[in-house]
């Protein structure tokens, strides 16, 4: 076997596995006074990873190990993202790490997010079902441990012990659609799989089964019922991670799998998705109307917002794909400046995540405030902001295919979710409060963070560039 | 020649700036650093202008149009697609110089004008803001952006009118601004669309094989343009907007409302010109005989207007006319047969944005010492402020069409070019340019000599302005004495090709003597003190006084149908509509998801074993739902 091809396309996941292991080598090493410069040197070097890696180097696609590694560039760009998210998430972290009780885990933290993040690029890299299973598994894990991050408090704990079985039932109930899988047609690479797909009962099953895996990652209804508790209970960063990121490489994966392998019986699996993306949207909705704490209404937000991205899961073209890429994009910069905003209110006001904690926040850190509506009226989908045009063009791939009506009940649900979206931003800037979170200045890294997410929020709907340039890279997915 | 996108950067960094700053920047730094910007973006202009016609000629005979810098920026198709950038050419480089000029003096002017007032800077970033999307409408390299920067540059304008946006008035004008101007745009937008989707482009001169197939819409889509168009240059009958806009500050009436927004249309025919006059020559006489009108109501009102600043409103309107009907009796782009109007209409353009900004400017002076807009209160002004009473004059003997000041050659062509296409056209603008003499004397007269107004002025001796004011009035009032003698025709002209300015004398002859006669009737009427024949002739046509007064209630006949019409018969209905049926439908929305979301609250119960049932309960459920489908 030539090695020089594992180098040459495998190139993110081995430079990220260098990465985490010098972050084990140096916690291990730097002692008390070296962990002081950790975040600094954590931020350069995943910045530092991301320049090298961000535009993909080769055109074209490429089978390593046989087919269970499949290189190809959109994954690189879907892989790019995902490192950026991280880094932002790192951005926000600093000071939640720099606590007492945590400052001694903050190596930790670090290990186990990256090792998710390799799990992650894995899983989007995947050929072979045993491939993406080890990859989704390595995602899975070090979460739940990132959930119960701060163990002894109570809320964490749960969250943490909620997550695990949570997953472990996906986990369960996805090994059993593939075992099924590989029972009625021989073989688990997904490119000889497809011939086998005939679309009986069983194997209709297993595509039901399979996709509970990525649903439970994409927290789709009705495998959203941990979202909100571990959203509630885990540390702020954690949870942002949780609902970019590890959304954003389940949804590609997804995609590409039912793109790929599930390609004979692709009414079976748009009507399994038409039928999930009314109830996500709808009761993602529903549930979030009602929300009093921050963070439970953030992770009900994120179910809808799930529903949105599958629009252009839906589609199932290229275009589609774009769309999706772009909007995770979008909804990357917007969601981690809302939490980037939530953790900092809370790591500066002694935990404040209420809804009510956030009236009178203008008067108090109006910068703050500003940021946060803008991240709100993008979720929202209100022009000029970026979340309008992602908004637009993942209905515009969906209409495109025909679902018309599909689209119509998203764009109600879009006027719902701007009531809710809304309620914040009236919390903030019109509702009284005789003792509102004190003036604060936010942490450095924080600052950056944020700043990068806004000009995310104006720049990436106005640069059609960007668009452009991921529609290079989605052709024949 | 890339440096030319600082001349939109830096006005847009100088807005941005002093209006994020606000009142944290002091007055005097803000005005100083917008009037140092604005002063570069000028000297940039006229350095563009040099390299431009320094270039010289190309092989073809004309100035080989550059576009430095080009973004696409929204594709829609392969041919299809939004640009911004930046098209150098004769019309567009002429139009650099006059704008960025004019938004010099007005700077400068400015420090001593609104010294003092509350809003500062806020006034100082608005102008700048103003400055960068008109430069970047006369230098758009396709229809739609001229489309986005002409709207950015009603807004700036909306913005200025209410400057004083505790005043009643100023707010009213604004609105009135904005919607008519907006009312318009909405046909500039539809000609576009239909313009887009026809010929697949946004560009000024789309391939001619395109066209082929929609020659039977370009007249359609050049038409709406012009609606347009005849908003944002207030041709009759959206007209009513402009003497209200009177409300806002003084220099923004003489930038804005009388040298450089206002002429946006004129500048849109000139720019649309090749496919006007290929394809649509008749929607182009229909403008001439639009303006035609126009120029003849703005004149008749303007004879009897005791506002100064409505009388120039007015002269404004009227000699927008001038300009409109110079290019709509264009027949061919041949100056030397029926095209010589463009070139006409251009210089005109040019010679009337310096002495307007200059009588402007000058009536700033006025109001700024006498404290009103009023005649009565002025009378005998010509002691007390020597340097704006002789530029005044410069001016009002420019706009009258006196040799050898610059409103004299510019003049003389257009009404040349409405002789070569019809004579009776030609008369009429004649008249119309005697009127204009009469009603700027009468206003001469009445500001600087005839009656004076002692007891107020006893209380409040009228004192000459500030230097800063009578700089820029005596700079303009240089310009209007020497640009006459520009070879315009050398610069820009219909088919870009050199043509050597000649004054036909028959004509000019003509219209020496009608201004003559019109400044002599003004003087006869209006110099002592007594004015004897004009109050009686005011008795006498009462009836045709008063009704030119309040300018034939075309405002009047706008309030009825609005209100009664409009607002009683469609919008009540549509807003009841509006009220209990879309909203209705809202509020039931609401409602259900309240009750729906109440209703489903017991599914996030806490227990992860419940969700475990969910989880299985639901993929169960979903393989059910798939198979029986």
């Amino acid at each position: 076997m030539d090695y020089s091809a594992i180098f040459t396309y495998m190139y993110t996941e081995i430079a990220l596995i260098g990465v985490t292991v010098a972050a084990l080598l140096y916690d291990l090493i730097a002692g008390r006074r070296g962990r002081k410069y950790f975040h600094g040197i954590m931020c350069g070097v995943l910045l530092l990873f991301i320049g090298a890696t961000v535009f993909p180097y080769h055109k074209e696609t490429a089978e390593i190990f046989g087919g269970m590694y499949i290189y190809s560039p959109i994954s690189g760009v879907v892989k790019s993202l995902l490192a950026i998210g991280t880094l932002l998430v790192f951005l926000q972290a600093d000071k939640w790490l720099g606590q007492k009780d945590t400052e001694i885990k903050r190596g930790e933290f670090y290990v186990l997010t990256l090792s998710t993040l390799i799990g992650m690029d894995f899983m989007i890299s995947a050929g072979h079902f045993m491939m993406f299973f080890i990859g989704l598994e390595l995602a899975s894990v070090p979460m739940a441990c990132l959930v119960a991050f701060d163990k002894y408090k109570h809320n964490s704990a749960e969250a943490g012990a909620k997550f695990i079985l949570s997953a472990l039932f996906a986990s369960g109930l996805m090994l059993y659609g593939i075992s099924f899988l590989y029972g009625t047609t021989g073989t688990l690479y997904f490119d000889d799989m497809t011939a086998g797909i005939d679309g009986s009962a069983l194997q209709i099953l297993s595509l039901v089964f399979f996709f509970t895996g990525l649903g439970f990652k994409l927290s789709l209804v009705p495998f959203h019922l941990w979202t909100a508790d571990t959203y509630e209970g885990a540390p702020t960063a954690v949870t942002s991670y949780l609902s970019v990121v590890s959304k954003a490489a389940a949804a590609f994966a997804l995609m590409v799998i039912l793109i790929k392998v599930f390609a004979p019986v692709v009414e079976y699996w748009q009507a399994l998705l038409y039928i999930v993306i009314i109830l996500s949207i709808t009761i993602g909705n529903l549930f979030a109307l009602r929300q009093k704490n921050l963070k439970r209404f953030m992770a009900f937000s994120s179910i809808s917002q799930a529903g949105y991205i599958m629009l252009g899961v839906i589609s199932g073209t290229p275009y589609g794909m774009t769309t999706l890429i772009f909007y995770v994009l979008v909804y990357m910069a917007a969601n981690l400046a809302a939490f980037g905003v939530i953790n900092t209110v809370e790591q500066n006001s002694g935990g404040k995540v209420g809804m009510d904690d956030y009236n009178g926040l203008y008067k108090t850190n109006p910068k703050l405030a500003v940021i946060m509506t803008l991240a709100l009226f993008s979720l929202a989908g209100i022009p000029p902001f970026a979340g309008f045009f992602s908004k637009f063009f993942i209905f515009a791939a969906a209409f495109e295919q025909g679902f018309h009506v599909l689209v119509f009940i998203a764009l109600i649900n879009t006027v719902i979710s701007l009531y809710y979206y809304l309620l914040i931003v009236k919390a903030m800037f019109i509702n009284r409060n005789d003792a509102p979170v004190a003036t604060f200045r936010s942490d450095g890294s924080t600052r950056i963070s944020l700043l990068l997410c806004l000009a995310g929020i104006i720049i990436l709907g106005l640069a059609s560039c960007i668009f452009d340039g991921i529609n290079l890279y989605t052709f024949g997915i | 020649m890339e440096y030319t996108v600082l001349i939109l950067l830096l006005p847009f960094l100088s807005f941005i700036l002093i209006g994020l700053l606000g009142t944290k920047l002091k007055p005097v730094a803000a005005g100083a650093f917008g009037t140092v910007v604005t002063g570069a973006v000028a000297l940039l202009s006229y350095w563009t202008a040099f390299s431009f016609f320094g270039a010289g000629r190309n092989a073809d005979g004309v100035y080989q149009t550059q576009i430095p810098w080009n973004a696409e920026w929204l594709p829609f198709g392969d041919s299809l697609h939004i640009d911004l950038g930046i098209l150098l050419d004769p019309i567009s480089v002429m139009m650099l110089v006059v704008i960025s000029t004019v938004s010099f003096m007005v700077h400068i002017y400015s420090f001593g004008y609104m010294k003092g007032e509350t809003g500062f800077q806020r006034y100082y970033s608005f102008l700048s803001l103003f400055t960068m999307s008109m430069l970047g409408l006369v230098v758009a390299t396709n229809i739609f952006q001229m489309y986005i920067f002409w709207e950015l540059v009603g807004v700036s304008s909306y913005l200025l009118i209410g400057f004083y946006y505790t005043k009643k008035e100023a707010v009213a004008a604004s609105k009135k601004a904005f919607i008519v101007t907006r009312f318009a745009d909405l046909g500039f937008l539809i000609g576009i669309l239909i313009y887009g989707f026809y010929t697949g482009s946004f560009s000024f001169t789309p391939d001619s094989e395109v066209i082929g197939t929609a020659k039977v819409f370009l007249p359609l889509a050049l038409g709406l343009m012009f609606i347009g168009g005849a908003g944002k240059s207030a041709m009759f009958p959206l007209h009513i907007w402009l003497p209200d806009a009177m409300e806002g500050p003084t220099p923004v009436s003489a930038l804005i409302h009388a040298a450089t927004m206002v002429v946006a249309g004129v500048y849109l025919v000139a720019r649309m010109f090749p496919l006007f006059i290929g394809y649509a020559p008749e929607v182009l006489h229909v403008t001439a005989y639009v303006g035609a009108f126009t120029a003849l109501y703005a004149a008749v009102v303007a004879c009897v207007q005791s506002d100064i600043k409505r009388v120039l409103a007015f002269s404004t309107i009227s000699q927008i006319g001038f300009m409109i009907v110079s290019l709509g009796v264009c027949t061919s782009a041949d100056p030397h047969a029926g095209g010589l109007g463009y070139m006409a209409s251009m210089f005109h353009l040019f010679t009337h944005a310096m002495f307007k900004a200059l009588l402007f400017l000058g009536a700033g002076c006025i109001i700024h010492a006498v404290h009103s807009n009023e005649m009565s209160a002025m009378g005998g002004l010509r002691k007390y402020m020597p340097v704006t009473h002789v530029t005044f004059l410069v001016a009002c003997l420019a706009i009258a069409g006196i040799w050898p000041l610059s409103g004299f050659f510019s003049k003389d062509e257009i009404l040349a070019a409405c002789f070569d296409f019809s004579p009776i056209m030609g008369w009429v603008m004649t008249f119309i340019a005697g009127l204009t003499a009469f009603y700027m004397f009468r206003l001469y007269y009445n500001i600087f000599w005839g009656r004076e107004n002692k007891e107020l002025h006893a209380e409040h001796k009228p004192h000459e302005a500030p230097l800063t004011m009578t700089v820029p009035l005596i700079f303009l009032a240089l310009v209007t004495l020497a640009a006459g003698w520009i070879p315009f025709g050398e610069f820009v002209s219909s088919n870009g090709q050199a043509y050597h300015i000649h004054i036909d004398w028959s004509v000019a002859a003509v219209s020496l003597c009608v201004a003559a006669a019109g400044i002599a009737l003004a003087t006869w009427m209006y110099l002592r003190e007594d004015r004897k024949v004009a109050d009686s002739l005011a008795t006498r046509f009462s009836g045709l006084h008063k009704a030119a007064y309040h300018r034939f209630y075309i405002d009047e006949i706008y309030q009825f149908i609005t209100h009664r019409i409009i607002f009683a018969c469609i919008s009540t209905p549509i807003a009841w509509f509006d009220r209990h049926v879309v909203d209705g439908f809202m509020n039931l929305l609401a409602w259900i998801s309240n009750k729906a979301s109440w209703l489903i609250r017991g599914m996030q119960s806490g227990y992860v074993q419940r969700y475990g049932i969910w989880f299985l309960g639901g993929a169960l459920g979903l393989t059910i739902v798939l198979l029986l489908i």
